[in-house]
């Protein structure tokens, strides 16, 4: 059923609130993106956060630097990035034969056959979607942090940071990482080159950015900043 | 209908959002049954030749005495797969049969089965480096199994299954009915 759909089940609800009380304007209101329930906005002090009254999932949160903060931290992740994958990631020894392996030769590893779907899902999941995500968060807000009015597509890009989200692995790739470590040492000698240290670095950034990440605050000044 | 903050489409609610929920489930389901039987890491050394399945990797790594990866491997790559595959079943019949008990609940679990369903890609990814990594000619090499393929289709499936699912369709039958 194509459109708006509206169960008869929530109807009278909406309705209630539009007879009781004249509705207020929709850029004060907040729908819960997980249960629809609508809150109206107010101020938030500084450092505060606001959560839906019904399923208790955080709706909004202020910090003022936290826009700065983001795009800083994105940029930072990008640059380590592009180190983790052009340094060697780990070294293997083993009866004189050694083996050096980068990012990239990790994803390579399925190349060959029946395995060519699943290098192309890893290279996604670790390299490209995370870098994607990144470079789209830079773009859509990097200019609001220098005071310009945001880029066509900036709306595009933010709403595809959110929805890339599940689909960024970095952070279990390096869990895997770990795992095969333990399962290496008993064959063999494993050295951990530069990249390793530089992926550990932006998988903590990366958690960390995307627990600050407020994506009211930001639409919001992607509206504020596109009105005037 | 568009959101005129982000142009996404807007519908009050997804009306085949639970068709799509079980498909993608039997879809993750059906490849997960691979997964299992057929080896994940297919390892050859000077003396021998060994095939190794999800549960094989477990238990050797209880052999070498590594509790506590073998436990993270066996919830990520076993436990979490089922109980996804139940959470998820279970969500989809009681939004069918319009349940109105445990709602803060499910709504929980929904949050935790979202949260948690990347984390079985574990396995995949530990495959991955082990064959890029262990290439040492004659001595040992390490190639990914077929069940590596299937095991990452079921975890991708599941997650398409999570994220059809609407939320929202849990909290429909909280109100007792208002006729005009």
């Amino acid at each position: 059923m194509p459109g708006v759909h509206l169960t008869s089940r929530n109807r009278p609800a909406v309705q209630t609130l539009l007879e009781s009380m004249s509705l207020p304007p929709l850029d004060d209101l907040i729908a819960c993106p997980h249960c629809d329930t609508l809150h109206i906005e107010r101020e938030l002090p500084e450092g505060g956060s606001a959560r839906c009254v019904r399923c208790g999932i955080v709706l909004v949160t202020r910090r003022s630097d936290a826009l700065v903060q983001m795009v800083s931290l994105a940029c930072a992740a990008v640059i380590l990035m592009m180190a983790a994958i052009s340094f060697p990631f780990l070294d293997i020894n083993a009866a004189g034969f050694t083996n050096e392996t980068s990012v990239l030769s990790a994803i390579m590893a399925f190349s060959s056959g029946k395995g060519v779907p699943v290098a192309i899902a890893v290279a996604l999941f670790i390299i490209v979607l995370p870098l994607t995500r990144l470079l789209a968060l830079i773009y859509a807000v990097g200019p609001l942090v220098l005071g310009h009015k945001p880029r066509p597509g900036a709306r595009i890009a933010f709403a595809m940071t959110e929805q890339l989200r599940p689909w960024a692995m970095a952070e279990i790739f390096m869990v895997g990482v770990a795992v095969a470590l333990v399962k290496i040492t008993g064959i063999a000698q494993v050295t951990i080159g530069p990249a390793f240290w530089a992926f550990v670095t932006l998988v903590i950034i990366t958690i960390f950015n995307d627990r600050i990440m407020s994506r009211y605050t930001v639409w919001k000044a992607l509206d504020l900043t596109s009105r005037d | 209908m568009r959101c005129k903050r982000c142009h996404g489409p807007i519908r009050s609610r997804d009306t085949e959002s639970l068709q799509k929920v079980w498909a993608w489930l039997i879809a993750g389901i059906i490849a997960f049954i691979p997964a299992n039987i057929y080896p994940m890491l297919l390892t050859s050394t000077l003396l021998d030749r060994s095939e190794q399945t999800i549960i094989g990797g477990v238990i050797e790594l209880l052999h070498y005495g590594s509790y506590g990866i073998a436990t993270i491997v066996f919830v990520a790559s076993i436990m979490i797969p089922v109980g996804k595959f139940i959470a998820i079943a279970y969500l989809a019949w009681a939004v069918q049969h319009r349940s109105s008990r445990n709602q803060h609940q499910r709504h929980k679990l929904y949050d935790v089965v979202e949260f948690i369903g990347r984390w079985s890609m574990i396995d995949v990814f530990v495959v991955a480096i082990l064959s890029a990594l262990v290439q040492l000619n004659a001595v040992a090499t390490i190639n990914p199994g077929i069940a590596a393929l299937s095991f990452g289709l079921s975890v991708i499936f599941t997650m398409l299954s999570a994220l059809a699912f609407d939320p929202r369709l849990i909290w429909d039958e909280e109100e007792p009915v208002r006729h005009d």
